[in-house]
């Protein structure tokens, strides 16, 4: 019998290729990696590599490739953007791309959108899977029982020139969100929650599984919402047990198995569980019933609050928290005990690999059916995908938006980390679904509040940041 | 890459947590598709106003911290975004290892990938080390041979892992070394992809 195991070692063990040095806990072993999928920006340097090395693609069709950092949002869709540099990324993509043989979504392509949007609802992440990719949100494939961790440009070099990574295994963590969340409450707010209780480095150098009944009680949008957002708390990889769920979810999509071999395969995924005496080097258990739709009030995601709550007192803070925190107060322009409700935003946005799915828009739009923004707010919506735009139209969510007085873009990464042209001006302060609220993030200078989509919609009508619950939803 | 056995050079203190890649390296120096022309943002909203002029009170900036070798760091440094450039940027810009209590994970590869050092130390260590260089900057050795790192009646041990070690001092080719497993490799993978038939499903070849 072998002795009880994690999740994370399972799937590590079963992509093991061969142990490079060491031994046991402390091996460097060669890690399989059965997928990844590249970007414009962090990519054309390992593309380079390869080609200096006269190096092919390993297995090209195990990659995709992806626009979705520096593309323009505009409604009206061309492969051209006015940066010039941005238009040297996209042009040397695509050039790589036919010369490694690898298949690339450019922003024509109707399958384009955000990298960590696309590769699911395509169907190409299946239970037990490794991925590695030139992204540190590349964790939300946690929520499909698969190891999806972020890699730098040289590794994505070795890893399509070896289809392998020299790798550490991590230490096991453990999350337990256990009961039920209160009503209003999204599976943003539980990250967020999460991610304040623990710290940004609270899960660092582990392998961070989230089980109990309030994940359990998730879609499996809202789960991979968690999974990308726990890179923010320091996981590397972020793992939940695939259930009937995930198994409905990765069936049925343009690139799924077949039924047959969906059928083999559930047999083999069915083993994709942390077995009940599995050593985990840390554990945490957060009582869902204490979770309250939560915002962020400094510069990194850990500097969070309830949105009935205030902002901090420095001084009232442990010692080694309050220097960063009287930085970020400053940084963010807000007093100490300012109520978060009275925060006034000139900005929302609503999208990202974390909250640009379907079930995020309707969130929004639930919110937002019959009202209006307030005034002076600038307020945008960018799907995380053109499948998830089209499915909106389709369900009449864009004229929501739109009449609430949102703008309906194309999707992207887009405002998440202002790589194209929607940025924040020096001081402006914005209403955001997305997972970071660092410093000059959103454009120089810009502030950030993170929130869940359904907050971001509310505090746009409100013009300030507003408890979503005081705002009845309507059914649409 | 520039092999590292044993540097000398000035230290400064960066204490901040959680100091992100979007700081190390903001969005606007992401647009090359080489490596080159990074030094300049190397911290470049915390070195540079919106007019472009040094702010004169960061500490990269001071007349007396010209010729930065080694930054000494608070918990966390390097989370956020897996960009290279941050590695890059602080290599171009002549720093050469970064000595702090924790450093995230990405950063972290990307760093041992490109021959800049981390070195981990505990925290009462780190504090040690973050008076000495915290009010100027002072001349440091970092010595990754007797893993040690030493400045005016200061002495620190330290430990890296072996594997890194040795990459750093060697300076290796990874994927090279990789590819002498070729066989092994194909072999694995050839018995993986056919004993599970679903994975390449929906590949396009
Ligand atoms: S949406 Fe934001 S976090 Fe996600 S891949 Fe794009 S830039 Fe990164």
């Amino acid at each position: 019998m072998t002795a009880p195991r994690t999740l994370y070692e399972k799937i590590v063990d079963s992509h093991n290729v061969l142990t490079l040095s060491g031994e046991g806990r402390d091996a460097t072993i060669l890690l399989y990696i059965d997928r990844t999928v590249l970007n414009e920006y962090t990519s054309p340097q390992a593309f380079s590599g390869l080609r200096e090395h006269g190096r092919k693609a390993w297995r090209p069709q195990a990659a995709l490739g992806v626009v979705d950092h520096v593309n323009s949002t505009a409604p009206l869709r061309t492969n051209h953007v006015d940066d010039a540099d941005a238009q040297k990324q996209i042009d040397y993509f695509a050039t790589n791309g036919k010369d490694f043989n690898i298949e690339m979504f450019d922003v024509l392509d109707a399958r384009q959108g955000i990298e960590h949007v696309v590769l699911p609802e395509l169907g190409l992440v299946q239970p037990g899977m490794v991925i590695a990719a030139g992204d540190s949100h590349t964790t939300t494939y946690g929520a499909f029982g698969s190891i999806g961790f972020g890699i730098g440009t040289s590794d994505i070099e070795h890893l399509l020139a070896t289809q392998t990574l020299p790798y550490r295994p991590l230490k096991n963590m453990r999350a337990s969100v256990r009961g039920q969340t209160p009503a209003g409450v999204t599976a943003k707010d539980i990250i967020m929650h999460l991610i304040r209780t623990i710290g940004a480095d609270g899960a660092a150098g582990h392998a961070l599984e989230l089980d109990g009944d309030a994940i359990q009680a998730l879609d499996v949008e809202g789960r991979m919402t968690i999974c990308n957002m726990a890179v923010e708390c320091g996981a590397r990889v972020a793992l939940m047990a695939p259930d009937a769920k995930v198994y409905v979810y990765v069936s049925g999509r343009p690139r799924s198995p077949s039924p047959e071999l969906l059928e083999r395969a559930k047999a083999s995924w069915a083993e994709l569980y942390s077995d009940p005496d599995a050593h985990f080097d840390r554990e945490v258990v957060i009582d869902a019933a204490d979770i309250a739709p939560t915002v962020t009030w400094g510069t990194s995601p850990d500097q969070a609050a309830s949105i009935d709550q205030a902002t901090p007192y420095p001084h009232e803070m442990p010692q080694a928290k309050q220097a960063d925190a009287t930085r970020a107060l400053s940084y963010m322009g807000l007093a100490s005990g300012l109520p978060l409700a009275d925060v006034k935003i000139d900005h929302a946005f609503i999208g990202s690999c974390t909250n640009g799915r379907i079930s995020d828009l309707r969130d929004a739009a639930r919110v937002l059916k019959g009202r209006q923004i307030a005034d002076g707010v600038r307020a945008i919506v960018s799907p995380g995908s053109s499948s998830v735009r089209r499915q909106a139209e389709a369900e009449g969510l864009d004229r929501i938006f739109k009449d609430a007085g949102f703008e309906w873009r194309q999707s992207g990464c887009s405002m998440c980390l202002a790589m194209n042209d929607d940025v924040l001006s020096a001081g402006e302060r914005c209403a955001s679904s997305t997972n970071r609220n660092f410093e000059g993030r959103q454009g120089s200078g810009g502030r950030t509040h993170l929130m869940s989509p359904a907050m971001v919609a509310a505090a746009a009508v409100m013009g300030r940041l507003t408890d979503v619950r005081k705002l009845p939803a309507l059914e649409i | 890459m520039e092999c590292f056995t044993c540097v000398a050079g000035l230290g400064a203190a960066l204490p901040g947590a959680n100091i992100d890649t979007d700081v190390i390296m903001p969005k606007a120096f992401l647009k090359g598709i080489d490596r080159s022309g990074l030094a300049r943002g190397l911290f470049h909203d915390l070195r540079f106003d919106e007019q472009g002029e040094f702010r004169t009170e960061f500490v990269l900036n001071r007349p007396d911290a010209q010729g930065v070798r080694f930054l000494v760091v608070g918990p966390n440094f390097g989370c956020g975004s897996s960009r290279e450039h941050a590695v890059w940027g602080m290599l171009q810009y002549g720093v050469r290892a970064v000595i702090g209590t924790s450093f995230a994970g990405i950063f972290a590869d990307n760093a041992a990938n490109n021959g800049l050092l981390l070195v981990t130390l505990p925290s009462e260590e780190l504090l040690m080390l973050m008076e000495y260089v915290g009010n100027e900057p002072a001349e440091l050795t970092v010595d990754l041979e007797q893993r040690q790192i030493r400045g005016n009646g200061l002495k620190t041990a330290f430990e890296i892992d072996a594997a890194r070690r040795r990459a750093l001092v060697l300076g290796l080719d990874r994927i090279g070394e990789t590819l002498s497993h070729a066989n092994a490799i194909r072999t694995w993978e050839a018995e993986r992809l056919q004993s599970n038939p679903w994975l390449t499903a929906g590949e396009v070849a």
